[in-house]
């Protein structure tokens, strides 16, 4: 399940990151930021009013506001 | 060499308590710079050993790496790795880390110990990691590194005379310098995430502050109309606290100004003093209080993790015309001021974001347009009622306001359309845990930014203020010709040359004339009019109110609408463009900039005007 689509307030481990389709200096920022395959990570809230975008997630113990389009890029699994 | 004190470096990911160590070991006797050859701002101070020696520290700008995302970032890795012209290599590291993040924040520690530097590890903000319910183990913590860990508080000074010690001992006794070895950043990744694993000593659920604050202030409407209010109260401050020390400024100048008339003979050097001087520089400074009292409203939003929710409430607003939450904060502050939101840009990590942000600053209603707008509407429109507590004059100075922000969204779109050509905007950042604001370190920076601001205003203003003078006095006008000396003077020609230019947009010479001393702060426009209408009033307040019913007289309301039209756009104020320079390095940019202002300038107050003649206003 991709990071924009996962449910609020579930923590999920990062299965892939499409590095390929981010721009490079999203990429690097990301993996600056902690986001790697293996990584545990929560979406906590999604978008202001009638939108969708950002996002913020909680990855390790830090918050991460992100937009969807790199969310997007995150493939997830939701933990059991 | 031997003489210089040890050079040592603060260095840490950003939000690990950085600058509150680095305020809590050099207390106020810091200095603020520039780094050779670029704009970002060197933080230094001095400390002193046990013995007596003394110790420089910097404070370099936080990164994640030495892998630089932004112009902050490549700083710091050029003063890490020794290479960054006319700066010397510290000579030992302090790390700063937060205990609470040490998943994320290991990995540049790693890359930093890598260098082989003596390096101390400040452990940093122990309390909040407990508070969140964690416990660490500092010396595994140290024997998994290779270098000392000293537990430290900053805020409240706690762990910094061991820290002091440890950099003592460790400055005196160098490690064995180590070849820096190249590990992959995965490696490396998961080298930092096992050490960070391994030093936990308990981890438990504790109070999850900064989850319930969030669940409240990025609500999907919640934390709008938060923002709104808070936006609200901001401006409601700026313009309400201000007014009595603004006074007490002002009065301050005046008399000033008046001491210098009853000690020094009329002349020019007196007119020199009180004209150019008090009268260039006191219109600067009076802006003094509204500017600290908007950067007090920011540092503390800022300094309690508050800041970069904003950004993300804002995100998509801003996504709209092509820019993103980043943008945000610099357009905030330039609201009080373009300079200093210029100078916040610093932190946009896309250089095509910031180059437009920094274009579209000075669209935001900057306070110094306040004393022109309310003049003109003052003199202009009628002080009725247009709904319940809604007057019209009001409503016209919020329009103003809106007007600006629209322009500002408009040129932002165009310029990352056709300028930048950038495709999109990128939204990526850290979210700090949320913490009550230091005191201590409020007053320190908000010191610090009252003096950058009043250095400029007794250097560049002044220079600026003298020119103007300079240029409004001489040739002087013959005596008993009956011409005024405004219109004999250099500035009277250049506006005898500017009128056939702003003829067509409805401006007549007296306001020609009055745009020239208004490039150097726009304010002066309203004194300019008052020399030109030959009011003689020591004070704006004075001028403005005399001002007014001549205003009224000799305008016609297009006119004046035209004018305001104006200054909604209008570049007009050297220091916005010296400091567009600085900042982008070069000329292109600051003319780019000035160009297209004056152009919509030019159009805006045209259509104004001719809008308002159809209407026979």
């Amino acid at each position: 399940m991709q990071l924009d689509h996962l449910p609020l307030n579930r923590a999920a481990v990062i299965r892939a990151i499409d590095w390929d389709v981010l721009p490079d200096q999203e990429g690097h920022r990301l993996r600056s930021l902690g986001f790697e395959p293996g990584v545990t990570i929560e979406a906590l809230h999604k978008g202001i009013l009638m939108w969708r975008d950002p996002l913020a997630v909680r990855v390790g113990r830090m918050t991460v506001a992100l937009r969807t389009n790199v969310a997007a890029a995150i493939d997830c699994e939701l933990k059991p | 060499m031997t003489q210089m004190p040890p050079l040592v470096a603060l260095v840490g990911n950003p939000n690990a308590g950085k600058s509150a160590l680095f305020n809590a070991l050099t207390g106020a006797r810091q200095k603020i710079a520039n780094y050779p050859g670029v704009t970002v701002e060197r933080k230094s101070g001095r400390a002193t050993f046990d013995d007596g020696q003394p110790v420089e520290m910097i404070d370099l700008p936080g990164a994640y790496s030495l892998d630089p995302d932004s112009l902050d970032e490549a700083v710091t890795r050029d003063v890490v790795l020794g290479n960054l012209e006319g700066h010397r290599r510290p000579d030992a590291l302090v790390i700063v880390l937060d205990a609470g993040n040490l998943d994320n924040h290991l990995r540049f520690a790693l890359e930093l110990i890598a260098q082989g530097l003596p390096t101390v590890v400040a452990l940093n903000m122990v309390d909040l990691a407990e508070r969140d319910g964690l416990q660490l183990d500092a010396e595994k913590l140290a024997r998994a590194l290779g270098v000392p860990v000293i537990e430290t508080v900053a805020v409240r000074r706690r762990g910094l005379a061991p820290l002091m010690a440890e950099l003592e001992r460790t400055l005196k006794a160098p490690r064995p310098s180590v070849e820096p070895v190249a590990v992959s950043f995965g490696a490396k990744n998961q080298q930092a995430r096992d050490i960070a694993r391994s030093v936990i000593v308990s981890e438990t659920a504790g109070r999850q502050w900064t989850r319930r604050l969030d669940s409240v202030l990025l609500h999907p409407v919640g934390g709008v109309v938060i923002l709104l209010a808070l936006l609200f109260l901001m401006f409601q401050a700026v313009y309400g606290w201000s007014e009595a020390p603004i006074g007490w400024i002002e009065s301050g100048f005046a008399l000033l100004s008046e001491a210098i008339t009853g000690a020094l003979p009329d002349g020019l050097f007196r007119s020199f003093l009180t004209d150019g001087v008090i009268a260039g520089v006191g219109s600067v400074v009076v802006f003094l209080p509204q500017i600290l009292i908007l950067f007090l409203f920011i540092l503390l939003l800022e300094a309690s993790g508050y800041m970069t929710r904003a950004a993300f409430v804002m995100d998509r607003v801003m996504a709209a015309v092509g820019l993103s939450g980043h943008s945000f904060i610099p357009l905030l502050s330039s609201f009080a001021c373009a300079i200093p939101g210029i100078m916040a840009t610093r932190t946009i990590m896309d250089q095509k974001e910031r180059l437009a942000t920094i274009l579209i600053a000075p669209l935001m209603t900057c306070s110094a347009r306040l004393p022109v707008y309310t003049v003109i509407i003052g003199a202009f429109i009628p002080s009725t009622t247009v709904g319940p507590g809604i007057g019209l004059q009001g409503l016209v100075l919020f329009g103003l306001y809106i007007a600006g922000i629209l322009g500002a969204m408009l040129a932002a779109s165009v310029i990352q359309r056709f300028v930048t050509q950038s495709r999109t905007s990128s939204f990526l950042i850290e979210m700090p845990r949320y913490q009550w604001p230091r005191l201590r370190d409020i007053a320190l920076s908000l010191w610090q930014r009252a003096w950058v601001f009043l250095r400029r205003a007794g250097t560049i203003i002044f220079a600026a203020t003298i020119i103007l003078w300079a240029l409004l006095s001489f040739p002087k006008a013959p005596e008993g010709s009956g011409i005024s000396q405004v219109e004999y003077s250099v500035a009277g020609r250049i506006a005898d040359g500017l009128e056939p230019i702003v003829r067509p947009i409805g401006f007549n010479h007296d306001i020609a004339l009055a745009l020239i001393p208004a490039m150097a702060a726009r304010e002066v426009a309203v004194s300019a009019l008052a020399t030109v209408y030959a009011i003689d009033a020591a004070d704006e307040d004075v001028a403005a109110s005399s001002l007014g019913p001549k205003l009224a007289a000799d305008w016609s309301l297009a006119t004046a609408l035209a004018f305001l039209a104006w200054f909604v756009f209008a570049p007009q104020c050297i220091s916005t463009i010296a400091v567009t320079r600085r900042e982008t390095n070069g000329w292109k940019w600051p003319i780019f900039m000035v160009t297209y202002l004056f152009a919509l300038a030019y159009a805006a107050a045209g259509i104004t005007y001719w809008t308002a003649r159809s209407f026979g206003l």
